[in-house]
């Protein structure tokens, strides 16, 4: 590789881009916008679920029951029933997704020892948000019925008798499990996936498209140095995104960064590269534009989404979708981001990561140029 | 290998190209001297721009061998790119780019840099006549303009052989007079200049010329010989009074071979000028059509072309 040819090149590639201000600006607002819209609006928090709640019991107790209700956060209190009818009509409206109905007997049934049900109506069109809602009722309920006889027991013999086992939770890492704090960090993942491809997309299927290829390829000029040249341009509008990104991440959303920057920065720039040299394979490998962007995007952009574990756990999935994840790359890299930003995972525990990264990004960009020399015979 | 100083600067031995069942190029076998104006005539599909591809190693040959400055386009392209300088049909400099940026980057992909570049980079600029318009992107400029910084851009590190596959298409005629005039300047300075159109006055400014047809080099010679090759003294021009009466009028009569429109009259091919003058006017006599000039003519490079057009498309009837 000759390094003077590889720099023209590379020049060549930066007056493009700052002579196209679209492209400039679309590489930079893209991300900004997906990680606003992601970062504000894509929460998997649940909390102030609209509830309604219906007392047939009318006692103190049933009543402190609903009062802690209105205490949590998690619920929002939206209506006293009167009955079962309005139950449906607000459940219908959606103006509530969850009811709490105590019954007559709620309050003697507790005090007395014996089994204390409250009925919880859930809206279950929204699974994964009823499943939530029902376990922190539950929670709350049961919390509230031990704490009660507990108190009762007290009074009648002076003394507290705790139940033998309780399960107290803690949570490691993103302590107040604020899905942003993780969404965010793979979401960087996926942007960075995703405008390094459409970039580089175009790059060698514009030059087929005006003739300057076979101009190129009639100078003494290399795939390699072409394909080197071209990546390092992109490279530095990578790393700039990669830096908004970033600063957006810490600075807006006050994600906490508590690994390593530096390892941080080492396997964006692999992570980069190799996003980049598929960019350039999927051009190299079309003569037209279209076709370029198009198979860019699919390739890129539905495998880092769905695939990478960003927001949807690769665990969960079958086994064949589990087995065509392997291969996506971003995958990877979001482990890393994650583990780096919310645990602070070194390098002991993610250099295999870094190495299937590495040996992705050599493995495109060897065929990214093996693929220009075909052109070219 | 070293390059040969003193061989023929192309080389082309039984060269083919098949494209699946086409065949591009038929075994051609043509040699280009050093420092020669060298054309390739012929129409569209002909194999002239395959011919040149492969060439300039931007295609492999199916069979046979071609050298360029000595070395062998298949097993040393590296070497064949060092030394040629190639403008495509297509203009293919990059329209983003200012007159200045263009020769910068082809001065780096070429390995011309320094004092040279800047050296070469004023001699480009002068040659094209864009020295008031360095900084000017190239997208703005006129077509003849486009197409001399793409010669330019091509010679900028000197290459002694330069690959022009129709270099004046879509440029106007004063422009292709002038840019005759920069070819001219180079085959005097040494270049080697391998050229292809289907202009027929081109075709005249060349030293030596390969009609193609059929991706077959179907004559081969200078223009004068190509022209001799026809045979002097055959060929009259006529001017009358109904031009397509007077070809159906002429068609199939005693020593007259062909007729053909040419321009505003017709090209009579005879074998015997005399004798078919006299043929010529009393069969239009005849036919009641009005003779407005009938003379002898030295044959065109048209002539040329269609009449060994014509043959060869007889003998693949055949």
């Amino acid at each position: 590789m000759n390094l003077r040819r590889t720099f023209a090149m590379a020049r060549k590639e930066i007056l493009h881009i700052i002579r196209d201000p679209r492209s400039l600006i679309a590489a930079f607002s893209q991300p900004l916008l997906m990680l606003l819209i992601f970062g504000y609006a894509l929460s998997l928090d649940v909390d102030r679920i609209p509830t309604i709640v219906y007392d047939l019991d009318q006692t103190p107790l049933s009543d402190a029951l609903i009062k802690s209700f209105r205490g949590s956060r998690y619920f929002n209190v939206v209506e006293e029933a009167k009955g079962y009818h309005p139950i449906d009509n607000a459940i219908d409206t959606r103006r509530a997704l969850l009811a709490v109905v105590v019954p007559t007997d709620y309050s003697r049934n507790l005090l007395e020892g014996r089994e204390a049900a409250v009925q919880l109506l859930v809206d279950g069109s929204d699974s994964n948000t009823a499943a939530i809602a029902q376990g922190y009722a539950e929670g709350l309920i049961l919390t509230f019925a031990q704490q009660t006889r507990e108190n009762a027991q007290s009074m009648r013999t002076g003394s507290v008798i705790h139940i033998p086992v309780e399960a107290r939770v803690r949570v490691w890492y993103n302590t107040d499990l604020v899905s942003r704090d993780f969404i965010v960090p793979g979401l960087i993942g996926v942007i960075i996936m995703i405008i390094a491809s459409l970039l580089t997309s175009l790059t060698v299927a514009r030059e087929w498209e005006n003739g300057t290829m076979e101009q190129l390829l009639s100078t003494p000029v290399r795939p390699v140095e072409i394909a080197m040249g071209k990546l390092a341009a992109y490279f530095l509008l990578g790393l700039a995104d990669m830096g908004v990104a970033l600063a957006v991440a810490i600075f807006v959303f006050h994600v906490p960064l508590k690994g390593s920057p530096a390892l941080l920065l080492v396997s964006s720039c692999i992570f980069i590269f190799g996003a980049l040299g598929w960019g350039i394979f999927i051009s190299a490998s079309q003569r037209n534009q279209l076709a370029a962007y198009q198979l860019g995007t699919l390739t890129s952009f539905l495998p880092a989404f769905l695939l990478s574990g960003f927001i949807y756990s690769i665990d969960n999935m079958p086994a064949v979708i589990r087995a065509i994840a392997l291969f996506v790359p971003a995958r990877y890299f979001i482990e890393i981001i994650k583990g780096v930003f919310l645990k602070g995972t070194g390098l002991r525990i993610l250099w295999f990561n870094l190495v299937l990264l590495t040996a992705y990004a050599a493995l495109v960009f060897y065929w990214a140029t093996s693929k220009l020399k075909k052109k070219v015979a | 290998m070293l390059p040969e100083t003193s061989g023929p600067a192309v080389k082309i031995d039984n060269l083919s190209k098949r494209f699946g069942d086409f065949v591009a190029v038929d075994r051609v076998s043509i040699e280009v001297h050093r420092g020669e104006i060298f054309g390739f005539l012929g129409p569209n599909g002909a194999g002239k721009s395959t011919t040149i591809r492969i060439l300039c190693g931007l295609l492999a040959p199916s069979s046979g061998r071609a050298t360029v400055g000595g070395y062998d386009v298949a097993t040393h392209p590296e070497e064949v790119r060092q030394n040629i300088g190639y403008m495509s049909q297509k203009f293919s400099l990059y329209d983003d780019l200012s007159v200045e940026e263009n020769i910068n980057f082809f001065g780096g992909v070429y390995g011309v840099m320094g004092e040279r570049l800047a050296a070469r980079r004023d001699y480009v600029l002068k040659m094209a006549g864009l020295e008031d318009r360095r900084t000017s992107m190239t997208h703005l400029l006129s077509g003849g303009w486009k197409q001399r910084l793409a010669l330019g851009c091509a010679i900028l590190h000197e290459p002694p052989i330069l690959f022009l596959d129709e270099p004046t298409s879509g440029v106007d005629p004063i422009a292709r007079v002038s840019f005759w005039d920069l070819i001219y300047q180079l085959s005097a300075a040494g270049h080697t200049v391998f050229v292809t159109t289907h202009y027929m006055d081109e075709a005249e400014y060349c030293h030596r010329l390969a009609l193609m047809g059929g991706g077959r080099v179907i004559a081969l010679g200078s223009p004068a010989e190509l022209k001799e090759s026809l045979g002097t003294g055959h060929l009259l021009n006529l001017e009358s009074s109904d031009l397509l009466g007077s070809m159906q009028a002429l068609r199939g009569r005693p020593g007259i071979e062909d007729v053909a429109v040419f321009g505003g009259g017709l090209h009579v091919k005879v074998d015997e000028e005399s004798a078919a003058e006299s043929e010529i006017r009393s069969s239009l006599n005849a036919a009641g059509i009005q003779i407005h000039k009938l003379e002898p003519i030295a044959p065109s490079m048209e002539d040329v072309f269609v009449t060994l057009m014509e043959f060869q498309d007889q003998k693949a009837a055949s």
